[in-house]
């Protein structure tokens, strides 16, 4: 039987399990969303394409699945491409649907034409133009198995107009072949002895963890390991809900806003055993100060992130699990030796004990004011442990990242790489989408939360009930805090100086709003939130000169930190 | 220093985009391109001329090798190699000049394609070198135009590349 373009995409996309897209109409897309009408493919209705991405964003983050966005060409395209850049940097796997304009018209600037597959080519894993409807089938399927395998990442796919009207018979490949592109998933077992004795080896080991063992769910092997290798773990805000916090062995984050003890015991490590990280500048500041003791072992699926920014002792090119579990196997037949390190290590964890002791996280609580930090105190002591945090970019992100406990993985979703402000609300969507019944919190402050708060409406129209904390100072406060810092407190455009009743906001597009100016204040909203059934906006004023503590100043070494007491 | 990289790739619409964008994007020199169709219709060949300390090497060869279309990455560098350049160059020629620039041109084994009372153009291939010598005699002469393929290359002995392999 012989299908129309569209209809092939929509049978495409039941093959590779979709079950819920994001997107937004338009002109060139108008064929899919009239067959969408008839699919079991579940479609959210965002009210600008840039939030289509996030959402689809958050659900890859939350469920590991790849996440699905449709946009219309031209001005729908463009509007995708922050979302798609935040996927990539942060290697979500993503395929974007963009309609074009139809082939004999696309260069002739027509009509919402935008060159999309030139314009996201440095920002996608790969893209696709597809010219012939008979090619359709196989470019979707390799756009999902480019987007999930190897360093996962965003794929999109620009369908012309005249391609999803033409008609073909509908063959779905079983698998694909690309003879350029063999991701490597086993690990090299002699790198992983090799590892292995320079595990028992160390006096002074520190596991580094980043995205790489979210995406490969990787959580159960990389506690069996620390708990195995007597080490602490420290993870960057990718890998944060990777390892528990309030695991004796946890260090919390590392690097810029990282605890103190972490960047520490970092500093004065004699192995890093790096996991699926990829040394952003924002970990490791000045790269010549960084480590400086340590030899390092660098796992990652990636060969270009080896020895991209720091030099490497043992590089291990691998799937991160694979790579665990072998290196498991490998200290698993030297019992003798893993026995004796945690006499070993005694000294080690000492010395970090001290660190700890010296310069815990903190801020200094207040009766009249409210804190950001006791805002997510409050958020994860009466929030559920599977509860999924989102945040949006600047100050709330990183107290969020400082003050809440994560326990589960992928429970903490944030745009690390690109740093994307506005991405909270719309990826809290996603999210939500993928689980209905979980609690879904996305922590945010006042200027970032305005980037894209018109997706209020998509949650009150899809009955989401995301809980949106709003930490508000009427600052672009991350930038005030550099300002304050490092420019003499010249507030350059970083005061909002109009106040946004965020409460009668939330009314406006039929949501709850809530308000809390005292702190005696915040549970009770936190409380009354979580109680309620839809969306709620939860405004907490806040210090409005509170500061992000500590701080490694932007090019400075890890121990320069300037701290909180 | 400067490598001599030879890039194998799906022989389609936007691989050049790719790779050039791979290089401008990431702050990697292009000395020079050059790009045509293998044996294999499906597959081209690109010779990129570049320059940077092995840290930059590295890097340039692991994000060839990361893009979808790269099927194979051949780093010249430290393999016995030959390369080859082709260079027309228009040269003023009166009757001061027109024996010696043609005496120029046969020692470089060149040869003269196009002749009018007032030039010569001169066809020379040769090893990057060579060409750059031979500029340098005829710059004197003046030139009036000049195009460079900017360099292919092949590695030496019996061992060949073919998709498959």
């Amino acid at each position: 039987m012989k299908l129309t373009g569209s209809k092939i995409l929509l049978e495409c996309l039941q093959r590779e399990g979709v079950d819920q897209v994001f997107g937004y109409p338009g002109g060139t897309v108008i064929n899919i969303y009239d067959d969408l009408m008839d699919s079991p493919v579940k479609h959210i209705l965002t009210r600008h394409e840039q939030a289509a991405v996030h959402a689809a964003d958050g659900y890859a983050r939350a469920t590991g699945k790849v996440g699905v966005a449709i946009a219309t060409s031209g001005p729908g395209a463009t509007n995708t491409i922050t979302g798609i850049a935040t996927a990539y940097m942060d290697s979500i796997p993503m395929v974007v649907i963009t309609g074009q304009v139809p082939t004999p018209l696309i260069g002739n600037d027509a009509f919402q034409e935008a060159d999309i597959i030139g314009i996201t080519r440095p920002i996608t894993k790969h893209n696709f133009l597809v010219r012939d409807v008979k090619d359709l089938a196989t470019i979707i399927k390799k756009a999902f198995y480019i987007a999930r395998t190897g360093r996962p990442g965003p794929v999109l796919v620009d369908l012309p107009k005249d391609v999803q009207v033409a008609t073909t018979k509908f063959e779905y490949p079983e698998s694909v072949e690309l003879r350029g592109y063999k991701p490597t998933y086993s690990g090299n077992l002699r790198m992983v002895e090799k590892a292995a004795a320079m595990i028992l080896a160390a006096k002074k080991p520190v596991i580094y963890v980043g995205g790489g063992a979210s995406l490969t769910d990787a959580h159960a092997e990389l506690k069996q390991l620390a708990e195995t290798i007597q080490a602490p773990v420290t993870t960057t805000l990718m890998g944060m809900a990777c390892f528990p916090k309030r695991h004796p062995l946890s260090l919390g984050m590392l690097g810029m806003h990282g605890t103190y003890y972490a960047n520490m015991a970092v500093t004065n490590s004699d192995l890093l055993i790096a996991l699926g990280a990829r040394f952003d500048d924002r970990v490791t500041g000045k790269i010549a100060t960084f480590a400086p003791h340590a030899k390092i072992i660098h796992v990652d699926i990636d060969p270009t992130s080896i020895k991209k920014n720091v030099r490497v002792d043992l590089p291990i090119v691998g799937d991160l699990r694979d790579v665990l579990t072998k290196l498991l196997k490998e200290l698993g037949s030297q019992t003798d030796e893993v026995a004796k390190l945690a006499e070993k290590l005694k000294p080690w964890h000492e010395e970090i004990a001290v660190w700890r002791r010296e310069q815990p996280m903190s801020y200094t609580p207040s009766k009249t004011i409210i804190k950001p930090q006791f805002v997510i105190e409050k958020l994860r002591e009466l929030s559920n442990d599977d509860a999924i945090v989102t945040t949006e970019v600047g100050q709330h992100q990183m107290w969020a990242a400082q003050f809440f406990d994560f326990v589960q993985p992928r429970t903490f979703l944030s745009s690390g790489g690109l740093g994307t402000m506005g991405y909270g609300l719309p990826s809290a969507l996603g999210a939500q989408a993928a689980f209905p019944k979980r609690q879904v919190i996305d922590i945010s402050g006042d200027g970032a939360f305005q980037m894209n708060s018109q997706e209020l409406a998509t949650l009150v129209q899809y009955r989401l009930p995301v809980k949106i904390v709003i930490l508000n100072n009427n600052f672009l406060g991350m930038v005030r805090q550099w300002q304050q810092l490092f420019f003499n407190k010249r507030y350059s455009q970083t005061c909002m100086e109009l106040p946004i009743d965020f409460v009668k906001l939330a009314e406006a597009y039929g949501a709850t709003g809530l308000r809390a100016t005292k702190p005696e204040e915040v549970e009770d909203v936190i409380r009354k939130a979580f109680a309620t059934k839809g969306p709620v906006i939860m405004e907490f004023k806040i210090a409005r000169e509170e500061n992000v503590l500590p701080m490694v100043p932007a090019g400075a070494s890890l121990n320069e930190m300037v701290l909180a007491s | 220093m400067r490598h001599t990289i030879s890039v194998l790739v799906e022989n389609e619409f936007g691989v050049l985009a790719r790779v050039a964008g791979l290089f401008s994007g990431r702050g990697f020199n292009i000395e020079s391109l050059s790009v045509a169709p293998t044996l294999d219709p499906s597959i081209s060949r690109m010779t990129i001329v570049t320059s940077g300390d092995d840290r930059i090497l590295e890097q340039i060869n692991k994000q060839l090798n990361k893009l979808i279309d790269t099927i194979k990455v051949i780093d010249f560098t430290d393999e016995e190699h030959m390369e080859r350049e082709l260079c027309l160059v228009k040269v003023t020629a009166d009757d001061g000049t027109r024996a010696e620039v043609l005496r120029i041109a046969d020692i470089f084994r060149g040869k003269v394609v196009d002749v009018t009372p007032k030039s010569y153009t001169i066809e020379v291939t040769g090893a990057p070198d060579k060409i750059n010598a031979i500029i340098e005699l005829l710059r004197p002469m003046g030139i009036k135009e000049l195009v460079r393929s900017g360099p292919v290359a092949l590695g030496r002995g019996p061992k060949g590349w073919r998709a498959g392999d």
